[in-house]
């Protein structure tokens, strides 16, 4: 293992960690008690999908570091998640199509590393397939739900489509990092599953009679560590006490 | 039968422990009681979520964030569950809800303190959830059906987030001068207001009496508030922190401790809404409800259009 499938856990990792924490910030503010259960749940399970990747890629490191100094100790050019993940919660349709976004990609992404060359992925990929099939099926429910309910759910839904748009083409977008990983056989070819991806949304989208647009430009740059403003106050909050008082056990 | 022995009936069934059913008869001041009581415990458990997910976001480890997500999620499941107990007696959901946001309703004020350090979120296991617990095993015998099974199952988890509350606190207190300051400091707050989650005094309690002959309460306000000083006051001592209580003191004669006197005054000006955050807790309680009102009319439209699509072409079909 080398340095770049290092970087490519953590690619994984920071986009788990990243958007458990956004869903974390829901708990106890969503729209229905259930609702609240459903979200802290996806936050449980992307939080714990991170901690196996931070765990295994500090293994790999071999330099005695832990999990927390990965998720606490790097700063925001360090970090390689999309920059959809960091986006804020918005409104609950916001949260709904981030996540919707990132679930269907997420999903055919661990089918295929299911499949990986290197054992712990196709390992660790077959484990969290499970959870990221149910973040797929309580997201597209939601979108259906949302985008088909009354006048003001499918304009809110509709808004939230064109504001998080941009950031959906990044997820399919390799660099280097993941185009070496796809060669090698450990990680997924991207140019493989977008078909599927790109179907998966466009039906669960007609069923909801919401509109995918055309022609959005596509932001990118989270994957090698050039983030939108957002990441550095999440990074602020979320390392605040082991930056403050560095070296304690908690 | 006529009313009085519909009454001697359900007394003899308390009196000889046979748990009262939803569909039993029942006096309406018991039910009455009952709704509030589980609806007030209800409300507790979701207004208790939020000074805990205050720290989510800025939990110290991975560790301690996944053990917090989990916590606060479970309180969320205690709350539905208990709501779900309140409708056995034929209590709305949504008006209980409705209760809690108008402020007719009151949920424990002990989740009208603000949780200041990291320390609160162990302080609020090992102490507010250990106060909890007191009460919570003492209601698995209620006489109410519902009400005790929903107990047992709660009990489970409450004394997990007990143990991880003190595992906090013992972390900390073994820690570095400013964590175990930290430690302090949050026992020194939350030390009074746990004490005064059991109520006002016996003497003092108003619905003392008629709950122990229903045997919906089997302890007094005292009996539990003493138990749980006897039981904290080492674990205290155990991780090297000191109960913020001078007059606290073993009394060999009693084979109890003595403890100081509650703020009374305190007490009961936190429970007519002048705690450090009653406002900021309803408030954020009122905007989650205001904001996903949008949200569950969608989802209720939706169901119903899908009902409607379903009976639709069964309808075509028989017309042709």
């Amino acid at each position: 293992m080398t340095d770049t499938s290092i970087k490519y856990l953590l690619q994984l990792a920071d986009n788990a960690l990243i958007l458990g924490h956004r869903l974390g910030e829901w708990c106890g503010h969503a729209p229905e008690m259930e609702l609240d259960i459903a979200l802290t749940n996806i936050a449980l399970d992307l939080t714990g999908q991170a901690r196996n990747l931070y765990q295994r890629a500090a293994e790999l490191e071999g330099q005695g570091k832990t999990e927390d100094d990965l998720a606490y100790l790097r700063d925001v050019w360090d970090f390689r998640n999309v920059l959809l993940v960091e986006q804020p919660n918005g409104d609950f349709a916001h949260t709904i199509v981030r996540q919707f976004l990132f679930d269907t990609y997420n999903y055919c992404l661990h089918q295929e590393l299911a499949h990986s060359a290197d054992e712990w992925v196709a390992g660790f990929a077959a484990k969290s397939l499970k959870e990221i099939a149910y973040h797929q099926r309580f997201s597209s429910e939601w979108v259906v739900r949302l985008g088909d309910g009354t006048e003001v759910s499918h304009a809110k839904m509709q808004a939230a489509i064109d504001d998080l748009w941009t950031y959906s083409g990044e997820l399919t977008l390799p660099n280097e990092v993941e185009k070496q990983m796809a060669s090698q056989g450990i990680g997924a070819d991207l140019a493989k599953i977008k078909p599927a991806i790109d179907a998966k949304r466009a039906e669960v989208l007609a069923t909801a009679s919401l509109q995918g647009p055309t022609g959005t430009w596509m932001q990118s740059g989270g994957k090698d560590g050039r983030h939108s403003e957002h990441l550095g106050f999440i990074l602020s909050e979320m390392q605040f006490l082991q930056r403050a008082y560095p070296g304690q056990e908690w | 039968m006529t009313s009085l022995n519909l009454e001697e009936n359900f007394q003899s069934k308390i009196d000889t422990e046979i748990k009262i059913e939803p569909k039993d008869w029942m006096p309406d001041a018991y039910r009455k009681t009952l709704i509030r009581q589980i609806s007030q415990h209800a409300h507790s458990e979701i207004v208790g979520m939020l000074p805990e997910g205050n720290w989510i976001t800025r939990a110290p480890s991975l560790r301690r964030k996944l053990i917090l997500l989990a916590k606060v999620q479970d309180e969320g499941g205690h709350g539905l569950y208990l709501y779900s107990a309140a409708e056995t007696l034929g209590a709305d959901r949504d008006e209980l809800v409705q209760q809690l946001l108008t402020g007719k309703a009151k949920y424990s004020s002990i989740f009208n303190y603000p949780t200041l350090n990291w320390a609160d979120i162990g302080a609020i296991g090992w102490l507010v959830d250990g106060a909890a617990i007191m009460n919570q095993v003492m209601l698995t015998r209620t006489s109410y059906g519902p009400y005790a099974r929903a107990m047992v199952r709660i009990c489970k988890e409450e004394s997990f987030h007990q143990r991880q509350g003190y595992e906090i606190m013992m972390a900390m207190a073994g820690g570095s001068p400013e964590q175990k300051a930290m430690a302090q400091d949050a026992l020194n707050r939350w030390w009074w207001p746990s004490l005064m989650m059991f109520g006002p005094r016996d003497s003092e309690s108003a619905h003392s009496d008629q709950a122990s002959k229903w045997k919906i309460k089997r302890k007094s306000n005292d009996e539990l508030r003493q138990q749980f000083v006897d039981v904290t006051v080492p674990q205290a001592e155990r991780i090297g922190l000191s109960v913020p209580d001078p007059d606290l003191k073993w009394n060999e004669a009693r084979g109890h401790n003595d403890f100081g006197e509650i703020d009374w005054d305190e007490f009961w000006s936190v429970v007519k809404g002048n705690g450090p955050c009653n406002r900021q807790r309803l408030q954020a309680r009122i905007k989650a409800y205001e904001d996903g009102a949008w949200v569950r009319e969608a989802a209720m439209a939706h169901a119903e259009k899908k009902e409607q699509r379903k009976i639709e072409p069964e309808a075509a079909v028989k017309a042709a």
